[in-house]
């Protein structure tokens, strides 16, 4: 029987002891933090895709507030209006709202039937625009002028970039977290480094006088906690993506809510944690191992 | 040589180690022996004057290159520094494994050396499993497995019975045949004196030389230790 068989199936024993009780807390903190990352990710990717949706249904339609003029009726100039925009390039359709449809806007802010008969209601005209080439609104005013018809074409521009604005900021602020995790993460791996270098000190210089070179004895720490890492990050991303399928299963056809959206793909995200994890923890290791192992004689 | 502000272990020391050369170093306890043994294995560096290791002044030798200096020497520690999470086997490996040796290129010499160090039977033991005499043997497996151009043993006969220690100085004696150039630090006055090898004798952090003496006193059969074949 060769050596290699008698010793079972791992040819290339671990060059430092095996893990103690000692990692455990850092595999629970780096767990957590992927945890965390996981959520803000699958949440920002959410709210990315709710504010993408908004952004689309805004820039899709525009508004036409009309404004009867003489002795003509609210309908009959909502009426007029609707056909001199559906004549524009880039209006798929104008469609003057009735009354009924007006109430019912108003609705959430007054209550279902608090709205009296005579309560004058503005006017308007909902504009479907195509999507590849858009009507404008100076070609809307334009329409409307050669109409002798008063009224405002609100293209949603101001609060498509409201959207917008808060998209980013929620983009920005899920990358800002995920950084400063990852700094938390690395911060905690360099600590530990720190900590297995100096209790391991004994190992480290046989090594040293075996003739390791530095890089050889860091690269034993930085695949250590490495592996590490990759196993706490994983269990962080597993529970992560659990409580993202509970969301998801939960919120019905929505995702979770209108404004957070989630998809089974966004779960999709948790897969890189363990890779990421694995490389913010080896870089941290190794050079957190290399500046302590230069000072030594 | 002194550590920090404490008084100087080591004063005027003027040694230069001929290529192939035996020698023994003695000495009281706390004469320095091991102190001088650090500065050859490059574990310190001197606090005044010159060392020089296989042309390389260590002063101005840069941090990088040590470890290929390291591994041109082989150290049987007075207190083994074994790794107590590895087998023997993977502890005489070890320097193997740093050098990037694969498991299948060193396997038979170290099965080979530990059976000659006469731990054949206890590849897979760990050092805490083992005796003092057995850690030594299983120390200066370690140290020669490399085939080292300089080899110091700082009291490698000190565990174990005479027997086995004829049988070490025998493996001690055909590495410096082979050219390796050997420095042992005894306290056994007997072995040295029955060696004939020319003797390093600190006293006061001093050294002085003294050639060899009488004709080797060994047994009729020190020769006829079994060689290792590896070396």
């Amino acid at each position: 029987m060769t050596v290699l068989e008698n010793r079972g199936s791992d040819p290339a024993a671990s060059i430092l002891p095996a893990q103690d009780g000692r990692d455990l807390g850092l595999v629970f903190t780096v767990a957590v933090l992927s945890f965390l990352a996981c959520i803000a990710v699958i949440a920002a990717l959410a709210a990315d895709r709710a504010a993408q949706g908004w952004a689309r249904q805004l820039s899709d339609s525009a508004t036409i507030q009309v404004r009867p003029l003489g002795g003509e009726s609210g309908p009959e100039a909502a009426a007029r209006a609707a056909e001199a925009v559906a004549g524009v390039k880039g209006v798929s359709e104008a469609r003057a709202m009735d009354r009924k449809s007006a109430e019912a806007l108003l609705e959430p802010w007054l209550g279902k039937g608090n709205i009296p008969a005579d309560l004058p209601l503005p006017q308007l005209v909902t504009v479907d625009l195509s999507p590849d080439h858009p009507a404008s609104v100076a070609d809307m005013n334009r329409a409307l002028a050669a109409a002798h018809v008063s009224a405002a074409v609100d293209d949603h521009s101001r609060w498509m970039a409201d959207v917008r604005t808060s998209g980013n900021v929620v983009r920005l602020s899920a990358a800002v977290a995920c950084l400063l995790i990852a700094t938390a993460a690395g911060s905690v791996v360099a600590f530990a480094t720190r900590q297995g270098l100096a209790a391991r000190r004994d190992v480290v210089e046989v090594l040293h006088l075996c003739g390791a070179e530095d890089q050889f004895v860091a690269r034993l720490f930085q695949m250590r906690f490495a592996a590490l890492a990759t196993r706490a990050a994983a269990y962080g991303a597993l529970a992560a993506a659990t409580v993202g399928a509970i969301l998801r299963l939960t919120g019905g056809s929505d995702g979770f809510s209108p404004a957070l959206p989630i998809a089974w793909t966004d779960l999709l995200a948790c897969l890189a944690a363990p890779a990421l994890g694995a490389i913010v923890a080896a870089l941290s290791a190794r050079s957190v191992a290399m500046a302590i192992l230069r000072e030594q004689v | 040589m002194r550590y920090g502000q404490a008084p100087e272990v080591l004063r005027d020391i003027d040694l230069r180690l001929t290529p192939g050369s035996f020698h023994f170093l003695t000495g009281a306890s706390g004469a320095g022996k091991s102190s001088l043994l650090k500065l050859i294995y490059i574990a310190a560096k001197p606090s005044g004057g010159r060392l020089r290791i296989f042309d390389h002044d260590i002063l101005t030798t840069p941090r990088t290159d040590l470890p290929f200096l390291r591994r041109r020497i082989g150290v049987v520690f007075q207190e083994f520094h074994l790794l107590d999470h590895l087998t023997a086997f993977d502890n005489v490996a070890l320097p193997l494994r740093i050098v990037g040796q694969k498991l299948e290129q060193y396997q038979s010499d170290v099965i080979e050396l530990l059976d000659w160090v006469g731990l054949g039977e206890r590849l897979w033991a760990y050092p805490p499993t083992l005796s003092g005499g057995e850690k030594q043997r299983l120390s200066i497996a370690r140290a020669v497995v490399t085939k080292p151009d300089i080899l110091l043993a700082d009291e490698p006969t000190g565990n174990v019975d005479h027997a086995m220690a004829l049988r070490i100085l025998r493996l001690l004696v055909e590495l410096n045949r082979m050219g390796t150039t050997v420095v042992i630090a005894s306290h056994d006055q007997d072995l040295v004196a029955r060696s004939g090898m020319p003797v390093l004798h600190l006293e006061n952090g001093r050294l002085s030389t003294q050639p060899a003496a009488a004709p080797r006193q060994f047994p009729d059969d020190f020769d006829s230790f079994p060689e290792t074949g590896i070396l």
